[in-house]
């Protein structure tokens, strides 16, 4: 813990050993909610992904100004602030889109990988490296809705980002898409995950 | 009458059929992190009640006298410098985001400062939850959910009242308790289980979660058949003398306006997703 851990570093940690979905077990609810559907998952994670380079970049910048006991609500304003910009922005550009997330995108400011990353790593680092943490991280939490998302519409519906790719004997699963589906998919991934990296790694990751 | 079936519909709705955490995945993190003992369990689902209530309390207050357009309080304020007609239609929804997360944050301090002073036993249960009840995101989503109903509502009969709102995050909060300590009264025995290694912890509760989910999938339906028992014998009477009956109006409020998981199955308009987007870029 004596050095900070380089721009390089912070990415390569991000996208799988410090997954935050999988490894640091954040942001659970979009990852249940919003991954019934391969497109609305890789909307979500756009939507975090440009909020928390966002508030990573401006509160490293303003990271000598912050007062300790001040900091959290400085960054769920500056989160709500970005929060509110692409929320907008999806309301004008992809009208259907967000009304599929509906209140899934206001609630990405009590997302805890945003307020997580700020903590760990922007109120300490340069903006540069907390630009490079910010999208490593968003990387790991796009890479893990999409793979949820994708057992989900496939056994569920048939079919990936609408395109029918079952063939059509297969009964459409229509649990996996409903909310018993995302607990199950979800739970039954990280236990297999857990299970390749202690088959593989031994207890090098924990 | 009308009004009671609905205060009882949104509060079956909220607590049993939409469950906070079973249907809407709001406030996983601590069903899945402080569900290891009923005691625990309770205390976290007291909590929670106590503060999504007083959140959606402030949260109705603040939209319907401020945020919402034509809201009172704005346009007295704005026809100080703009005419009376540009006044009429200020709109603040754009800030409501900020201005809830600012109202959970502060209420949850005060509520802190309060019990801590006048009921330190109570302080003592609550311990860490309190301060981490802040960033959860039940508590937002009751704010968001009473939003949507005032300032979506088409016409001002629609539009919730403080009752309403009250019991909707009353018995969310209430539904959010059920889930979370019968997830604690699973999980007690499973560390009694021979559980296979990786899963142990997280993901078995996920996959607990999920049956749990299931099994209060049986509750679908039940709101709109309750309504139809109780709307059934007044309806000749009522409706031949007044009003389309808020029956339609209420249908729309609980299944509609967040109805994603039933109607946003991805086949819904791939064509329509792919022509917004190439809009912007």
């Amino acid at each position: 813990m004596a050095d900070q851990p380089t721009a390089a570093e912070r990415f390569i940690q991000g996208i799988l050993p410090e997954n935050p979905v999988y490894r640091q077990l954040l942001g659970l609810c979009p990852t249940l909610a919003v991954t019934n559907s391969l497109m609305a998952a890789v909307t979500m994670a756009g939507a975090v992904g440009f909020v928390l380079l966002c508030a990573n970049v401006i509160i490293s910048l303003i990271r000598n100004l912050l007062k300790p006991y001040l900091r959290i609500v400085v960054f769920t304003l500056t989160i709500a602030t970005f929060v509110t910009i692409a929320d907008r922005f999806l309301a004008a550009y992809l009208y259907q889109m967000s009304k599929t997330l509906g209140p899934y995108i206001p609630l990405i400011i009590v997302n805890c990988i945003i307020i997580c990353r700020c903590e760990v790593c922007a109120s300490k680092q340069s903006p540069f490296v907390a630009a490079a943490d910010a999208v490593g991280q968003s990387l790991g939490f796009g890479l893990a809705l999409s793979s949820i998302a994708a057992i989900r519409e496939i056994l569920g519906t048939g079919s990936l980002f609408g395109l029918r790719v079952m063939p059509a004997v297969w009964p459409d699963w229509v649990i996996m898409v409903l909310p018993p589906g995302a607990f199950l998919t979800f739970g039954l991934l990280l236990g297999t995950i857990n299970w390749i990296t202690a088959r593989k790694g031994g207890k090098k990751i924990a | 009458m009308n009004y009671l079936i609905d205060i009882l519909l949104i509060a079956l709705g909220a607590a049993l059929i939409n469950n906070f955490v079973l249907y809407y995945f709001v406030g996983i993190c601590p069903f899945i992190g402080v569900s290891r003992h009923v005691g625990m369990a309770v205390g976290m689902g007291c909590a929670v009640t106590f503060v999504i209530t007083i959140a959606a309390f402030i949260a109705w207050t603040i939209t319907t006298f401020v945020l919402m357009p034509g809201a009172p309080l704005t346009r007295l304020a704005a026809s100080l410098f703009m005419p009376a007609e540009t006044a009429a239609r200020v709109d603040l929804t754009i800030l409501s985001y900020i201005v809830y997360i600012f109202a959970i944050s502060s209420s949850v301090q005060f509520v802190e400062m309060y019990v801590r002073r006048f009921f330190p036993l109570l302080y003592k249960a609550f311990g860490v939850f309190l301060p981490l009840i802040t960033t959860n995101c039940a508590i937002l989503f009751a704010c968001l959910t009473i939003m949507s109903h005032v300032v979506g509502a088409e016409n001002p009969a629609d539009r919730w009242d403080l009752g309403r709102a009250l019991t909707l995050a009353f018995f969310g909060g209430a539904g959010f308790t059920i889930a979370i300590v019968i997830m604690a009264g699973i999980r007690e025995e499973l560390e009694l289980c021979d559980v296979p290694k990786p899963f142990r912890g997280a993901a078995i509760t996920l996959v607990v979660g999920g049956i749990l989910a299931m099994a209060f999938m049986g509750f679908t339906g039940v709101d709109s058949g309750l309504r139809e028992a109780m709307t059934a014998k007044p309806a000749v009477t009522e409706t031949s003398t007044s009003v389309p009956a808020p029956a339609p109006p209420e249908e729309k409020t609980l299944s509609k306006a967040f109805d994603f998981h039933r109607v946003s199955t991805p086949i819904e308009g791939p064509a329509n997703i792919l022509r917004g987007e190439s809009c912007p870029g």
